[in-house]
């Protein structure tokens, strides 16, 4: 069973990377389409209000459908990109059902649930990230972020198979706790939703340099308006940072069980509080005027990062109580 | 608290006279107005962030001070510096203090005026209707209809004070808001950081721990001399020790045997018998299932074993016999420990070694290859002197002063012994012997109380559902109004990240029983963009 679970998780490493050439092919079929005009549009204030005073105007593109003359090779340019961005997510999906499979199929062949190591932590919240983007995919047509998710996906999952990969064991005792499986649960959630929001805000640091130019070419131009994707970035932060919190509760009481004490400032403790920081910095910047769009999408990378770093570099770099058996 | 005050605040220079005195008002003021803006509190944060990191890369001393001292060893230099520092100790240096206490300065500075702001706007009527809805982001309108005007603000005013608005009817126009508790979960979330403070200070203040040795078949009584280690709080008195004796009857462990991290532990289960006034009760304590005694926990935190000997001095009497606890050096447990004889005549004897619960000797030297005692090995060197008189200075019983000792040497090598159960070793020189009994096992047990620990918890929960309320729940506002044949309804939103404001308004204009005109393009408007806060003003956040 454990060699199944291995060859779902290698599989869907792979179709992953499929899925993210398909939206590559999407990307670059959509620069066969003309540059875009920027409309900077009255009714659309709602979105300038969330754009700093004396930023660019918040602009937003026409609909596929407006303006431009469709000759017959644009309508058959633009049936061939939304059909890269439809196996995209049909490959996305796929390899969906292969990840969970491998998951699945893991925690059967332990007979426990599957987070007692490295390579089943990054396996599992990769599962969620990959698991939230279909939702709001289906949700709320967020095929922009799928580029990005699959390129994390492969990479994560890449990594998982090749570096981390270790056999099927049983938990250690300090692991047989329920806040422990609360703790990792939470946490797993908080991954989904920061990785897409970071995601996101990477994108939109993208998008609004290109909005600020004024050329909005092929992939760019399918993005929605930086505005809205800052939004999206900020719903999924907001979202994430309570669940982010109650993690980090729910740990610390796992400690004082297992250890009798709630914080030791334990690198891995720290780094969560450190993540945390980060992020109550981040919304604080939101909510200051003057500091939404680029600098906060900013804080909200070097929030991922940390997030990453506490996830794997601290437990291959630094030794201390949570660094488990097997990596 | 927001950046517009910090220019208001330095702009109010004093004006003539009085200027020394009020300078310095004026400088305290303005440093507290620093202190408490949020671009402060937001530097204040990434400052902590960043302080938090050297505590997570260097090795910590409260942690792990034998970390620090291997690091002190091999970089003597880089260590002092690291000390005057407090790079050993960050989360007990002055500066890393300096941070956080900062931080909760300016969290109460800005938290304590907005409690009182928000006091205020809750009992407020929402505001007047704004002049120009068609300038907010949101709107429609429809035509009146030749209803009669009162009867549309009925309609509105009904409908949204079934769903819960908060209403203010005008003349000519209905006024509505909702989302009054966003604020109040936002305070209460940063009170609630403020408490978790108070409850971490408190169990620091009143709280205790220690940790204690104990060897299968012997016991512990919670009183200060049994203690191999206590950290106390200044307000901790030993008299309120909980009185308890706890015996170890059993320790059981299991290891991995398979390929598979092989030697991991899988399990552990100690069998203890605790006494206190109330009786005597026979329990388990296992990792993550702490005992409860009283107000005093006890936490199972390791364990190792202690080798069972028995010496014979050179008059060939028996001058120790029992376990002596040996401490673990690497996971397989390759355990060093002395053993210290000073009643043995004529000379006091000691013995400096390793317990090998599965031994080998290769090239490597002596070492264990697997946890579990599958292959009990002593391994030994001995020495003697001349008795001392006990001098009553507490002695470390894990390391051996070879001062005034000489070494038991066979043709002028030292002796090195290696011993399975059973076997006795007799010593060349003066004389005497060891016998390698067998072994038991140990184990540490953390005794601690906490007690902060609810304060600190329920703030805890508090802050997470403040967080979550000031996150999710957005403030809107909705508008209608009549003004000569045409309705408007219209509404704002004061957070962004919200979706729905088109629905609500248009839900407002249907429920006032207008018809929306159809056209999506509002009039043609030759004016200038009205800048993004033209709005109607929000609630008096600012103190
Ligand atoms: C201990 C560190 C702090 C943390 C972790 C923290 C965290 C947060 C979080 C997560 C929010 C978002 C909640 C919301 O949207 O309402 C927030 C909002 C806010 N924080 Fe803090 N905070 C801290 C310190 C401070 C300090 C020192 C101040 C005062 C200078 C402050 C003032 C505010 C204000 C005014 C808001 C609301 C902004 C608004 O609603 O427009 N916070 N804080």
């Amino acid at each position: 069973m454990s060699e199944y679970s291995q060859l779902a998780m290698v599989a869907s490493a792979v179709v992953y990377l499929l899925a993210f050439m398909a939206y590559a092919a999407e990307w670059a079929a959509a620069r066969a389409l003309p540059s875009q005009r920027v409309v900077a549009d009255r009714r659309r204030s709602r979105v300038r209000a969330a754009v700093p005073a004396g930023a660019a105007p918040a602009a937003d593109v026409d609909g596929p459908d407006t303006g431009t003359p469709a000759s017959e090779d644009l309508t058959a340019a633009r049936i061939r990109v939304d059909m890269f961005g439809r196996i995209g997510i049909g490959l996305t999906m796929v390899a969906f059902v292969s990840h969970l499979a491998g998951v699945v199929l893991r925690g059967l062949a332990a007979q426990r649930l599957p987070w007692g190591n490295m390579y089943e932590f990054v396996t599992s919240a990769m599962l969620a990230v990959v698991g939230a983007y279909l939702v709001l995919v289906l949700w709320r047509g967020i095929r922009w972020l799928g580029l990005v998710v699959t390129l994390l996906a492969a990479i994560a999952q890449g990594f998982a198979v090749t570096v981390l990969f270790v056999e099927v064991a049983p938990l250690v005792p300090a692991l047989h706790s329920v806040w422990f499986v609360i703790h990792i649960v939470a946490a797993v959630i908080a991954a989904g939703a920061f990785n897409l929001g970071g995601l996101a805000s990477i994108l939109y640091l993208v998008r609004d340099r290109a909005e600020r130019k004024g050329e909005l070419r092929g992939y760019l131009a399918k993005l929605p308006s930086a505005a809205a994707i800052d939004t999206f970035a900020y719903r999924m932060h907001a979202f994430a940072v309570p669940v982010w919190t109650f993690t980090i509760a729910a740990g610390s009481i796992w400690a004082q069980y297992a250890w009798g004490r709630f914080w030791g400032w334990d690198p891995k403790e720290t780094w969560s509080l450190i993540t945390w920081v980060v992020y109550a910095g981040y919304l604080h910047a939101r909510l200051t005027a003057g500091w939404k769009g680029a600098r906060a999408a900013w804080i909200a990378i070097v929030g991922l990062a940390t997030f990453w770093f506490n996830f794997v570099g601290i437990n291959l770099l630094v030794s201390g109580l949570h660094s488990y058996a097997g990596v | 608290m927001r950046d517009r005050d910090e220019g208001r605040t330095a702009s109010t220079a004093a004006p003539g006279g009085g200027r020394k005195r009020l300078g310095v008002l004026e400088a305290l003021r303005i440093a507290w107005a620093q202190l408490t803006s949020m671009r402060t509190a937001l530097l204040l944060l990434f400052l902590l962030a960043l302080a938090a990191i050297p505590g997570s890369l260097v090795p910590q001393r409260p942690t792990a001070p034998l970390k620090v001292r291997d690091f002190a060893a091999q970089n003597p230099e880089l260590a002092v510096w690291y000390d005057r520092l407090g790079l050993f100790d960050v989360y007990g240096s002055p500066w890393f203090a300096a941070v956080y206490l900062l931080l909760f300065v300016s969290l109460i500075g800005c938290i304590v005026p907005r409690i009182a702001v928000y006091a205020k706007a809750v009992r407020a009527r929402p505001p007047a209707t704004p002049r120009r809805l068609d300038r907010l982001p949101e709107w429609v309108r429809g035509p009146l209809a030749g209803r009669r005007p009162s009867e549309v603000l009925d309609a509105a005013e009904e409908h949204l004070r079934r769903r819960r608005w908060r209403v203010r009817r005008d003349d000519d126009s209905v006024s509505a808001e909702r989302g009054y508790v966003r604020e109040a979960g936002n305070l209460v979330f940063h009170l609630s950081l403020v408490v978790v403070l108070v409850g971490l200070a408190w169990t620091s203040l009143f709280g205790f721990r220690g940790t204690a040795v104990v060897v299968v078949g012997s016991g512990f009584t919670n009183t200060l001399t049994q203690y191999d280690e206590l950290t106390a709080g200044g307000a901790f008195d030993p008299a309120d020790l909980e009185p308890f004796t706890l015996s170890l009857d059993d320790f059981a462990v299991e290891f991995e045997t398979g390929s598979v991290q092989r030697g991991a532990a899988r399990s552990f289960d100690a069998t203890v018998t605790v006494r206190t006034s109330a009786g005597e009760t026979q329990q388990h304590l296992t990792v993550n299932e702490p005992l409860e005694i009283g107000g005093t926990e006890v936490h199972l935190l390791g364990h190792g074993y202690a080798p069972i000997v028995t010496v014979r001095d050179a008059n060939g009497d028996v001058a120790y016999s029992g376990p002596v606890v040996f401490l673990p050096q690497d996971g397989n447990f390759t355990s060093s420990g002395v053993i210290k004889v000073p009643d043995a005549r004529p000379y006091r004897m000691a013995f400096e070694g390793l317990f090998l619960p599965t031994g080998t000797v290769d090239t490597a030297g002596p070492r264990s290859l697997f946890p579990d005692a599958l292959v009990p090995e002593l391994v030994l060197n001995a020495w003697y002197g001349e008795p001392v008189a006990a001098s009553g200075a507490p002695e470390n019983v894990y390391t051996l002063d070879t001062t005034g000792l000489t070494q038991y040497t066979v043709d002028g090598a030292p002796v090195a012994m290696r011993l399975s159960p059973g076997d006795t070793y007799d010593l060349p020189g003066p004389g005497g012997s060891i016998t390698f009994e067998g072994y038991k096992r140990w184990a540490k047990i953390q005794v601690s109380r906490t007690p902060g620990t609810w304060v600190t918890l329920g703030a805890v929960a508090l802050a997470v559902t403040g967080l979550s309320v000031s996150l999710f729940v957005r403030p809107r506002r909705l508008w209608l109004r009549v003004a000569g044949g045409t309705v408007v309804a219209a509404g704002l939103d004061k957070a962004d990240g919200r979706t729905g404001l088109d629905e609500d308004v248009a839900e407002l204009l249907a429920a006032a029983g207008v018809d929306a005109d159809d056209g999506p393009d509002p009039p043609p408007d030759d004016g200038p963009d009205p800048p993004p806060d033209d709005g109607p003003d929000p609630p008096p956040r600012e103190t």
